[in-house]
């Protein structure tokens, strides 16, 4: 970065198309004004420090004051210039160039700006798929069907003297490929966008997923289980996609109907509107676990609140979304959630009122509760399992509001103390 | 020239198209759809050249090369790896076990059998 003498006329220049004193500039750059007007007619020469406290305070980075805007944009250019070494760039007719047609010289680096930001994005959703293995799975049945297609064509197109029955099994063998691709791109689309459906259709849901829809499906309320009729749901359960799905469901239909059997619907719903929803008290009044009356408070019918559990490793095993609470869909959740906190402190309740980021990011009151589990008794190991209920729509707290977010990758917040890795999130994504 | 090619592929209309791009050539081929006793396969019939793919139900690609690799009597077999992960990492695991060369799919016909055409030729004395 040169500064020449040119540099002082540009700062004043600018000082004066801004209708600032040179006592406000100096003041705002940590100098006094006979310096800055010493600096503003070429008298003294500034530093580098000095320079870029001047251009912040003008809004302005500290190159385009010392080499003027036009340099600036000849520096971008020439870096646009090397991206394209086989263009052969009249590099020598650059200053006249910008010159002659400023316009075009700025959207020449500005798309050259724009070309580095959709690299990093890439950058980012190619890292997003070595770390996420649903969508490599899907992008190998996709390349498998490509693969296909492009052998069978090139065999119709390329042997003239195909013989008429091979003929009819590469069309027939064309077709279904297509199809798939059709199928697989279709699904793929559907899985980035969060919808899900077609996702789920073509089995690249994972098998937790699959249940979740199941219930969600249901409205999260098994109402069949309140007369003790959980065979009636074994149709529905037979129909989902994997044996893993159809396993897990099961365990949580026999999960949710001793909760049905334990905390009968009319007593706990009479209780909940009496206490509010405590998990603790509740648990105490029908004799039950914490987490099981968190669980039949989410599970109520048509209750708006989120629930999610988690196994001792932090995985979550089980979630109920609520509107504007993420829950990430791979991989441990946000590090700062109350249900670690919790899963540290087994048998004692962590409450706590969380913003999730974004500008109008949501409040939500959160209740955790860790218990042990001695599924082989003493000698066995101890398992834990964490809850953690989310209630939209809170009070104010009284306390402080503790910024959460749903995972490091797709969480915006810059500078969290917890964050484990960098966000995809970054400038214009 | 041409001679004996063992094709480990579980998509049916790529060894389909493969089987016949060879065949054309004059290969002969003997295709198995799983990856499950592919290695005891190769030691009887010692083609000129395996055509693996990387991800197969049963047996991985790399774990049958590894198989092969292994057997003396299979050890110089000319592997040619195919994958439908084009990614370097792939590329360096089925380098490291031993894969005389690797195809990314989607590939053109023409390569697999350049591909096909070299490895034998490099075998043969």
């Amino acid at each position: 970065m040169a500064i020449t003498a040119l540099t002082g006329t540009r700062l004043r220049e600018r000082r004066l198309a801004l209708g600032l004193r040179q006592a406000d500039l100096a003041g705002q750059a940590g100098i006094s004004p006979s310096y800055l007007n010493l600096i503003e007619h070429g008298r003294r020469k500034v530093t580098p420090e000095v320079l870029a406290r001047l251009a912040a305070a003008l809004g302005l980075e500290a190159k385009v004051l010392a080499e003027g805007a036009g340099q600036a944009l000849a520096e971008d250019l020439r870096t646009a210039a090397a991206g394209w070494p086989a263009a052969a760039v009249e590099l020598d007719r650059l200053e006249e160039f910008v010159g002659r047609f400023p316009g075009w010289a700025r959207v020449t680096a500005g798309l050259q700006a724009r070309s580095g930001l959709l690299e990093r994005a890439v950058e980012a959703l190619n890292d997003r798929m070595t770390h996420d293995p649903h969508l490599s799975a899907a992008l190998h049945e996709l390349l498998s069907a490509l693969t296909s297609v492009r052998a069978t064509a090139e065999i119709l197109a390329e042997t003239g003297d195909l013989e008429a029955g091979l003929q009819a099994r590469f069309h027939r063998n064309l077709h279904l490929d297509s199809e798939r691709l059709a199928g697989g791109a279709e699904a793929l689309v559907a899985y980035l966008d969060g919808t899900g459906g077609a996702a789920r259709e073509q089995g690249l849901a994972t098998p937790q997923e699959e249940v979740e829809d199941w219930l969600s499906g249901q409205g999260w309320h098994l109402a069949a289980l309140e007369g003790g009729e959980a065979a009636a749901l074994e149709e529905g359960i037979a129909a989902l996609a994997s044996s893993a799905a159809r396993d897990l469901a099961r365990a949580h239909v026999a999960r949710a109907a001793e909760d049905a059997r334990r905390l009968p619907l009319a007593a706990f719903a009479a209780a909940l509107a009496r206490t509010g929803p405590d998990p603790a008290r509740l648990a105490a009044e029908f004799g039950c676990d914490v987490i099981a009356a968190m669980r039949r408070i989410a599970l109520m019918p048509g209750a708006g609140t989120g629930f999610v559990s988690c196994d001792a490793s932090g995985t979550l095993v089980f979630r109920k979304p609520v509107a504007g609470f993420a829950l990430p869909r791979f991989g441990a959740a946000c590090p700062l959630w109350p249900l670690y906190a919790a899963l540290g402190r087994p048998m004692q309740p962590v409450r706590a009122q969380v913003q999730v980021p974004g500008p109008m990011g949501a409040r939500f009151d959160v209740l955790a509760f860790c218990q042990p589990r001695l599924a082989d008794g003493f000698a066995g190991p101890e398992l834990r399992e964490a809850a953690m209920l989310i209630l939209p729509d809170p009070a104010p707290a009284a306390v402080g509001v503790l910024g959460i977010g749903s995972t490091c990758r797709i969480c915006p917040r810059p500078d969290c103390a917890a964050r484990r890795e960098p966000t995809i999130l970054r400038e214009g994504m | 020239m041409a001679g004996q090619v063992l094709l480990v592929e579980d998509e049916e209309n790529i060894a389909e198209a493969i089987r016949f791009i060879l065949s054309r050539d004059g290969w002969q081929v003997t295709h198995l759809a799983e990856g499950q006793g592919a290695a005891r396969r190769a030691a009887g019939l010692m083609p000129d050249v395996v055509i693996l793919d990387h991800m197969l139900p049963g047996r991985s690609g790399l774990e049958i090369l590894a198989e092969l690799r292994s057997d003396p009597a299979t050890a110089r077999l000319p592997v040619l790896m195919l994958t439908a992960k084009g990614q370097p990492r792939d590329r360096e695991a089925a380098e490291r076990a031993g894969a005389d060369h690797f195809l990314a799919k989607p590939f053109a016909n023409s390569d697999i059998l350049a591909a096909v055409r070299a490895l034998a030729t490099r075998a043969r004395p």
